[in-house]
């Protein structure tokens, strides 16, 4: 089991500010400020966080990671998953109670809160992947670890992977056990929530150079500073 | 007019207590309700709109703004309805059907409120045909769609087609936002403007009002 201590998925004042737009070296006004305490403190009293991982052989996952067939021609995963010494498929909640919270805050014309409650929320979510990585790393063999075992999360609707891959992914895992569903759409609900797959082998496997067609829309290039892209 | 500045600033810092004992100081010094709104809560929104375009200001400011925004619009409400001031224009906003997320599409209807559109918001999950009901049983100008995956969007799509099958596209524009779009989709499904974000979402919008005959 993972867990998911909320001290190592509140975020930071100063992630939240920048993930808000707030240039560098600039200071929120002290009622902003003040506010990020509030919604620190709602986070703390509304988070129910909750993981499901499970272990897969290459084989089937290469079939989860076939979807529905929509996947882009040419993904990086494709390449990285064969040469991987452990899969294992992931997903975590923060659970319901606190899209609650945003939604009551926004009906209630306290937007500004709201919002910062958003941000603290889709950012802890993030950050359960980092912790998830971290957990797969600690689990590889001595020998493993000191040849820099590497652990990062990919997830559908990412890097050509199609979001329709939630379908198998979600069929084979099944995170319903954690109050995950999806929807028509493969949204999942609770919308705070992240799901894929954990793929753990020398850190070189994660890396590469090429560009891809779907990187010239990609809005989210957390590929570079996850240390994926290596530079020519 | 010394009191009408007092009511941008306090707006400005967002001071949501303040506003509307200013408002009804000005009321009671004989202004108009829509100078006071004019000239005082839109003028207070639209310096916080330039601050937070150029990033002086973030995203809670403006939201602060916006609540004191609200505050003094509640005591205007009323004699702006009685005196028959119309707003700048009806604005349907939606997260398009299948789509959940709607925090982007909030944001941008508490901006355009704050800009002084009268804001239809269907929420989220909204069906092609709801978003064009609407936009036609409230005599809307534009419809703004929000769509965060990239599954959700072709509903935008349809939007257009609607509209153009019933020819309603020079009366009732679109603009389209959310993560997955940008503004080539915007020109590949023939939508009328595409926002990055929040402040170029009303930019946007202002100009396709202005556009509607």
């Amino acid at each position: 089991m993972i867990d998911f201590p909320l001290s190592r998925l509140q975020p930071q004042a100063a992630v939240v500010y920048a993930a808000l737009g707030l240039k560098s070296g600039s200071q929120p006004s002290s009622r902003s400020s003040a506010l990020l305490q509030r919604a620190l403190e709602l986070f703390t009293n509304c988070s129910e966080p909750q993981g499901v991982s499970e272990a897969i052989g290459q084989d089937e996952f290469a079939e989860v990671y076939s979807g529905q067939g929509r996947n882009a021609q040419d993904t990086p995963l494709q390449k990285i998953f064969p040469r991987a010494d452990r899969l294992h498929l992931f997903a975590f909640t923060l659970g319901a109670r606190i899209g609650g919270e945003i939604k009551r805050l926004f009906a209630s014309d306290d937007f500004a809160l709201g919002s910062l409650l958003d941000a603290v929320a889709s950012l802890a979510a993030d950050q359960a992947g980092r912790v998830a990585e971290e957990w797969l790393e600690r689990q590889s063999p001595e020998q493993k670890k000191s040849a820099l075992t590497r652990a990062l999360l990919y997830s559908p609707g990412y890097c050509g992977w199609h979001i329709s891959g939630q379908e198998k992914l979600f069929a084979r895992l099944p995170p319903g056990k954690i109050g995950i569903t999806l929807n028509e759409s493969f949204l999942m609900n609770p919308l705070k929530s992240i799901s894929g797959v954990l793929v753990a082998g020398p850190a070189v496997i994660h890396q590469f150079s090429e560009v891809y067609p779907f990187c010239d829309h990609c809005k989210s290039p957390t590929c570079r500073e996850r240390g994926m892209v290596r530079s020519a | 007019m010394e009191i009408l500045k007092k009511i941008a600033q306090c707006l400005e810092v967002g001071d949501d207590a303040g506003v509307p004992p200013l408002v009804r100081q000005a009321l009671a010094e004989g202004i108009v309700a829509k100078t006071i709104l004019d000239d005082g809560l839109i003028a207070g929104m639209n310096t916080v709109g330039e601050k937070f375009r150029v990033h002086e200001i973030f995203l809670p400011d403006v939201l602060l703004a916006a609540k004191a925004m609200y505050a003094g619009m509640d005591v205007l409400k009323p004699l702006l309805l009685s005196a028959g001031v119309s707003s700048r224009g009806r604005v349907v906003i939606g997260s398009v059907q299948g789509d959940l997320h709607d925090i982007g599409k909030n944001l941008v209807g508490i901006m355009l409120k704050g800009a002084g559109f009268e804001v239809i918001d269907l929420g989220n999950d909204v069906a092609a045909e709801k978003f064009v009901a609407a936009a036609k049983s409230h005599d809307a100008c534009v419809i703004g769609m929000s769509a965060l995956l990239t599954t959700t969007m072709p509903v935008m799509k349809e939007v257009v087609d609607l509209l153009n099958k019933e020819n309603l596209s020079g009366k009732i524009k679109t603009i389209i936002g959310g993560a997955p779009v940008s503004q080539n989709y915007a020109g590949e499904i023939g939508a009328d403007a595409y926002g990055y974000d929040c402040a170029q979402a009303v930019a946007g919008v202002k100009k396709l009002a202005a556009a509607v005959p």
